[in-house]
Formats: structure tokens, C-alpha cells, sequence
């Protein structure tokens, strides 16, 4: 029972990362229908910002942790912002492979970049200790043992998803927001600027992301190289498709449900644990296409 | 007069083609193939650092003498960034274009398995200085290599782990998609059983290079209470996952084999690392004036003492230039003979290889003691 509920545990962490990068995607599938290849570099940049920045905010700031990650909030944000203006907005009436094919090659672009000697450099990275480690044993005969770093990638992703529900469902944006993703053309008669509304879930969305680099980074202390952001992102957007592409409970739902099989995947062996997450994609494209909390749209001929 | 110019030009061409071919009268290249880039980058810098020494040590002697010509030797590195692949047409290049006499290299197994069969077929010697897996030099009878087999550092770990540290069960988490890995993994589990000891939990992950999280398999392994943990891989994986086995309260003490062997491995891992114990080829504190005089000479030269990594490819490279110079030829089969029947003395030790080209050498067991490589004792086969 203990071992259960340790890889559960550790299921949850994972999955806490995941939703945060699979929000990105979620997002910018309702708003645009495009499914945005580079968010899993956005991913990785803002962990690389983390490493950059965790002395510099640590000098200024004297804690590291919060300042730290609010700039990488911010600069992936702005990043997300740029990459919408310069590579998807000029592509929004045309068809939407062309937006697709745009997206990969945002993609490509940013982590061979990013791997050129005088950018991030292909080699690893320690990245910097902002939390120290602390064991909390939890009383009782279970044995079970959580780290600090655990309760803090939980805290803050539930946190930011919080936040994002209240942004999403309380505010005028985040009504208009929703509006654009129902129904684009009459959102636009109706008065709602397209622009702004897109250009702001380019925002929000990589700043969820940037957010999940720097969790990511705390948690496991070393970054790779560049093109680390590929598999978890990929496994971030086989649980938005699990949840329901476009639909913002759905990713997180998805998100905790990838990782949890990946723990239970992992400790039976550890090639079902790589595989696991393709399955369980496979799985859902047969039996329910739409997501588990997604509708099925009929098209209106 | 435009046939003529053309033909001219033609010929320029193919004068210019043979120039860049051959290597110069009185210069021969050497190659070597390390992981310069890539989850092991300190083995590759360290390699390469050592077989500078050695190539510059060895034209400051005064060289070789080949056909009544003093040679220097031109020493030309590439790197494989840990991938087979790439360290086997990085193979293709040295002895296609570059025309070396020999090849020093690689450091991790999987890549010297790669570029061993090209080797062979071109009958170009090959010593690595590193990889410690059986298959490499079964390849055949041009790969050597510069320190001692898997299946010797499996049993000194487990010696050490059952005879010294007296622990009676063990788990292991190795890298099931590497043969070096692997090759450790069945080692240490086939001498540790044999001692009367138990593998309580045997757990595999694919790929170090691509894995980050090892929590599942951290957990089966703490359900199964082992005593001590073998962990047989390259040190920026053994420091995660030493790192979040601490985290979730699994604190028996840990050991590995020489792919710890590295100053990153202490900057990543931290103080989880604290304790560890790994067998290795070399340890600058080995008190022997040979070993001092090069520590004190790399660590002049390079401002970082030497790790096992820099000090065989340092012998590795000095036993296949000693073997050219005394040979006197540049061709493959002459520098194979010189080899095999080699009494090169290096600072890990005197060389003597067997009938399948491993030399029989000793190991040491280091210890992490407040961040430090400290020497614990020396083995002998």
C-alpha cells in the first residue's frame, strides 16, 4: 500500500509540471485551432531563464525562488508574444497547415538556437539550488517520505491553475476569451478585438509554461541541453488531447492522469513507462476522439 | 587556347586534390574520438587534455624515426557527443581523409563498439582508453584497449560492498539501452551473489541521456529495503538520481563504477553524492613519483588536477606513439605488432596485454569525502 501510494505521490508531481505546459497548449488550440509545436521550447527557455537569473535575483532580491520565477513568467510571455506577432499572425486566414508547418519551424528554430555555443550552448547545466531540500515523513506505518520540492511543485502549479480559472471565467478578458474560441467571426462583430485576445493567450499560455521550466528545473537540478523540452512536452500534449484539446479543465485532468500512469508505467518497466504515454493517446483517438471532458463539435455543413 | 587553359586548370585541380590528401613527409596524424559534447562532456575534455600531453611529450623527445625521416606527430580530435553514430563516421573521416596511424578513443563503450569494426577493416589500430565492456576488443585483433574489464570492476564493488562495508543486500539501477551499464549491472549482481549476498531489487531505465525522473523505480527500490545501491552509470545521471533518492528518504549508501568519475558529478549531486564510493583507474593522490610528477604537469597545465579519464588517455596514447616509434613504420599491422608485444610502463600502471588485448591492471576505490575525491585502497586483480 505504501509503495502505491509513494508512486501515486510521485505521479502527482509529474502530472503537476505536465498541466502547466499542457494549459499552453489547450489555450491556443481553442483560441487560434492551432496546435503550437514551440511551446515545449517556450518550456525549456524558461527554464534556462531560471539558470540565468537565480544568482541575478538572488543578489538583488535575497530569496530567489519567487522573483526568479516571475521574470521567466514574464519573459516567456513576452517571448510567446513575439513568436504570435512575427511567425502566426501573418498566417491567420490562410490555411491552416501552412500555420502548423509555421509552428514546427518555430520550434526547430528555437532549440538549435538556443544550442549554438554563444546562446545556452549544447552542454548541461546545473541549475542553480533555489530550495533546499527538506524530507517530511509522514507519521504512520506507511513510511511514505515527501520532499519540500514536491509539496512546492504541487503548491504552485494549483496555484497558477487558480489563478488561470479566475482569469479565465471571472474577467472581461477571460470572457472574451472564451467567446473567441466559441465562435471567432461573430466574437469580432460583436466588438471584440481579435488581436488582443489572441496576442493575450500567447501570453498567458507561454507564461504557464515558463512557470513549469522553473518547476522543472528545481525539481530535477539539471538541465540537459536545448532540446529537453521535447518529450515532456510531448507528453503535455498527448494529455491536452486527453482532456479535450481547448478545454482548460480537461488538460489538467489529462496532465495528472499522464503522470500517474507514468509513475505505475515506470515502476513495472521502464520502457512501458516511455510507451505508456502513446498508448494511452492511441487509446483515447479510438474510443473518444473529443477527450474525456470535451464536446463533440458535429460540423455544420 | 581555351582547351589548353582547361586542361591547365584541370591539372591544378588534381594537384591541389593530392596536396590536402596525404599528410606531409615527416608529419603523421593521430586521431582520437571523445565525447567533447554531450551528457559526458568533462570525459571527453579530460581525454583530450591527456593525449595533448602525451603527443606534445612525445615530439619534445625528438619523435619517431621512419625510413631514415624524423616524424612529429600531428594529433587531430572529434567528437562523438556520446552517439555511436557519430563517433563512427567521425572514424570514417580520420582514417578516409586524415590518414592517421591510429586511433585513441572512445571513452564510453557503446561509441568504441561502433568504431571498432571500421577499425578493424581498415586495419588501423585502435586503443581506447576507457571502455571498460568485454565485447570491445573481441572485435578483432587491431582494438586494444588501456584499463581493466567490466567484469573485473563488478566484483570489486561487490567485494567491497559484501567484504568492507558488510552489507548483505543490494539493489541496482542501471541503464538497460548501454552495454557499459548493462555489462557492470550483471557483473556486480553475478559477484555479489556469489558471495552469499542478495540483489533485492534489480531496476532498469532506458537511456541516461534522455531520463530525468527516477522516482518509480527509486520506490520499488526503497520497498525492498536494500542495504546498499549499485548504481553503474555516467555521474550526471548517478547525481539525479542519488539526489531524489535522498529526497524520498532512501539513504543506504551508494556506489558505482568508473562513469562516476568526474568533478561534475559533486556540482550536480551536492551532498546526496556525499559518501559515495566508485572504482575507478587512477587517483592523483597514488603517492608514486611518476604519478606526482604528471599530476603536478597537467594540473600546470590545464589549472585542474587530472581524473582516470586524462591519465589513460595520457598511457593510452603514450603506449600507441611508444609502439610507432619503436616499429619504425607507419603501416597498421606493424603498429598492431608493436602494440601487442608492448612493456610501455604508464602512470596507471605497467602494461601487459593478454591474448585478447585488455592489459591486466589494477583498480582503485574512491571515496566522496566532503566533496572531495579521496583514495580509499587499490585492488589488484
Amino acid at each position: 500500500m505504501g509503495q502505491f501510494l509513494q508512486q501515486l505521490i510521485n505521479g502527482i508531481q509529474i502530472g503537476s509540471i505536465y498541466a502547466l505546459i499542457a494549459l499552453g497548449y489547450t489555450m491556443v488550440y481553442g483560441i487560434v485551432k492551432l496546435i503550437n509545436f514551440a511551446h515545449a521550447d517556450i518550456f525549456m527557455f524558461g527554464a534556462y531563464m531560471g539558470f540565468f537569473l537565480a544568482p541575478v535575483m538572488a543578489k538583488i532580491f535575497g530569496g530567489a525562488f519567487i522573483p526568479t520565477i516571475i521574470a521567466a513568467m514574464i519573459i516567456t510571455g513576452l517571448l510567446g508574444f513575439i513568436m504570435e506577432k512575427l511567425a502566426y499572425r501573418p498566417l491567420r486566414y490562410k490555411s491552416r497547415l501552412s500555420a502548423l508547418i509555421t509552428a514546427l519551424g518555430v520550434s526547430i528554430f528555437l532549440e538549435n538556437f538556443c544550442a549554438m555555443p554563444f546562446i545556452f550552448g549544447p552542454t548541461y547545466r546545473a541549475f542553480p539550488s533555489m530550495i533546499a531540500n527538506k524530507n517530511i515523513t509522514i507519521p504512520g506505518h506507511l513510511g511514505l517520505v515527501i520532499s519540500n520540492v514536491l509539496l512546492l511543485d504541487v503548491g504552485v502549479s494549483v496555484f497558477l491553475m487558480v489563478l488561470l480559472f479566475w482569469f479565465v471565467n471571472k474577467t472581461l478578458m477571460g470572457k472574451q476569451m472564451r467567446a473567441v474560441s466559441f465562435d471567432k467571426p461573430t466574437a469580432s462583430l460583436m466588438g471584440i478585438n481579435i488581436d488582443v485576445v489572441i496576442s493575450t493567450a500567447f501570453i498567458v499560455g507561454p507564461a504557464l509554461a515558463g512557470a513549469g521550466g522553473i518547476l522543472y528545473g528545481t525539481t530535477y537540478g539539471m538541465l540537459a541541453s536545448p532540446f529537453l523540452g521535447i518529450w515532456p512536452g510531448m507528453k503535455a500534449f498527448i494529455a491536452a488531447v486527453l482532456g479535450g484539446i481547448g478545454n482548460i479543465p480537461g488538460a489538467v485532468l489529462g496532465a495528472y492522469v499522464m503522470g500517474i500512469s507514468e509513475a505505475f508505467a515506470t515502476s513495472v518497466n521502464s520502457n512501458l513507462g516511455y510507451g505508456i504515454a502513446f498508448v494511452i493517446l492511441i487509446a483515447i483517438l479510438l474510443i473518444r476522439p473529443s477527450g474525456l471532458l470535451g464536446k463533440f463539435v458535429p460540423e455544420k455543413v | 587556347m581555351r582547351r589548353v587553359l582547361a586542361v591547365i586548370l584541370v591539372c591544378a585541380l588534381i594537384a591541389g586534390v593530392g596536396v590536402g590528401c596525404k599528410a606531409k613527409a615527416g608529419v603523421v596524424n593521430l586521431g582520437g574520438i571523445f565525447p567533447m559534447t554531450g551528457a559526458s562532456a568533462t570525459f571527453g575534455t579530460s581525454s583530450k587534455n591527456g593525449v595533448d600531453m602525451a603527443v606534445e611529450e612525445f615530439n619534445a623527445a625528438g619523435g619517431a624515426t621512419i625510413g631514415g625521416v624524423k616524424t612529429t606527430v600531428n594529433y587531430i580530435n572529434e567528437d562523438d557527443t556520446g552517439l555511436p553514430e557519430v563517433g563512427a563516421s567521425a572514424a570514417q573521416m580520420l582514417i578516409n581523409q586524415d590518414h592517421v596511424i591510429g586511433i585513441v578513443g572512445a571513452v564510453m563503450s557503446k561509441v568504441s563498439l561502433a568504431v571498432a569494426p571500421i577499425c578493424q577493416a581498415a586495419g588501423v589500430p585502435q586503443i581506447s582508453p576507457t571502455s571498460t565492456n568485454v565485447k570491445v576488443t573481441l572485435v578483432g585483433d587491431y582494438i586494444f584497449r588501456a584499463c581493466f574489464i567490466d567484469p573485473f570492476q563488478g566484483t570489486v564493488m561487490a567485494n567491497y560492498a559484501y567484504n568492507t562495508l558488510k552489507v548483505q543486500t543490494a539493489a541496482v539501477l542501471y541503464d538497460n539501452g548501454n552495454d557499459y551499464n548493462k555489462g557492470l549491472a550483471e557483473n556486480f549482481k553475478a559477484s555479489f551473489e556469489k558471495l552469499g549476498g542478495k540483489v533485492v531489487a534489480y531496476e532498469a531505465f532506458t537511456d541516461e541521456q534522455k531520463t530525468v525522473d527516477y522516482k518509480a523505480q527509486l520506490t520499488v527500490i526503497k520497498a525492498a529495503n536494500p542495504a546498499f545501491l549499485y548504481l553503474p552509470n555516467y555521474y550526471g545521471s548517478v547525481a539525479l538520481q542519488l539526489k531524489q533518492a535522498r529526497e524520498m528518504g532512501l539513504n543506504a549508501p551508494a556506489g558505482g563504477g568508473d562513469g562516476w568519475d568526474s568533478p561534475d558529478l559533486v556540482k550536480i549531486g551536492g551532498a546526496a553524492v556525499e559518501g559515495g564510493v566508485f572504482s575507478t583507474h587512477f587517483s592523483k593522490d597514488d603517492p608514486a613519483p611518476k604519478v606526482q610528477t604528471f599530476v603536478k604537469a597537467y594540473t600546470a597545465k590545464y589549472g585542474e588536477p587530472p581524473d582516470s579519464m586524462g591519465a589513460l588517455a595520457y598511457d593510452a596514447a603514450g603506449l600507441l606513439l611508444d609502439a610507432f616509434k619503436t616499429c619504425g613504420s607507419i603501416k597498421g599491422s606493424d603498429i598492431r605488432d608493436a602494440m601487442k608485444n608492448t612493456t610501455f610502463s604508464g602512470i596507471s600502471g605497467a602494461y601487459k596485454f593478454d591474448e585478447n588485448r585488455d592489459p591486466i591492471k589494477s583498480a582503485v576505490i574512491i571515496k566522496i569525502v566532503n566533496g572531495q575525491q579521496s583514495f580509499l585502497q587499490t585492488v589488484n586483480p
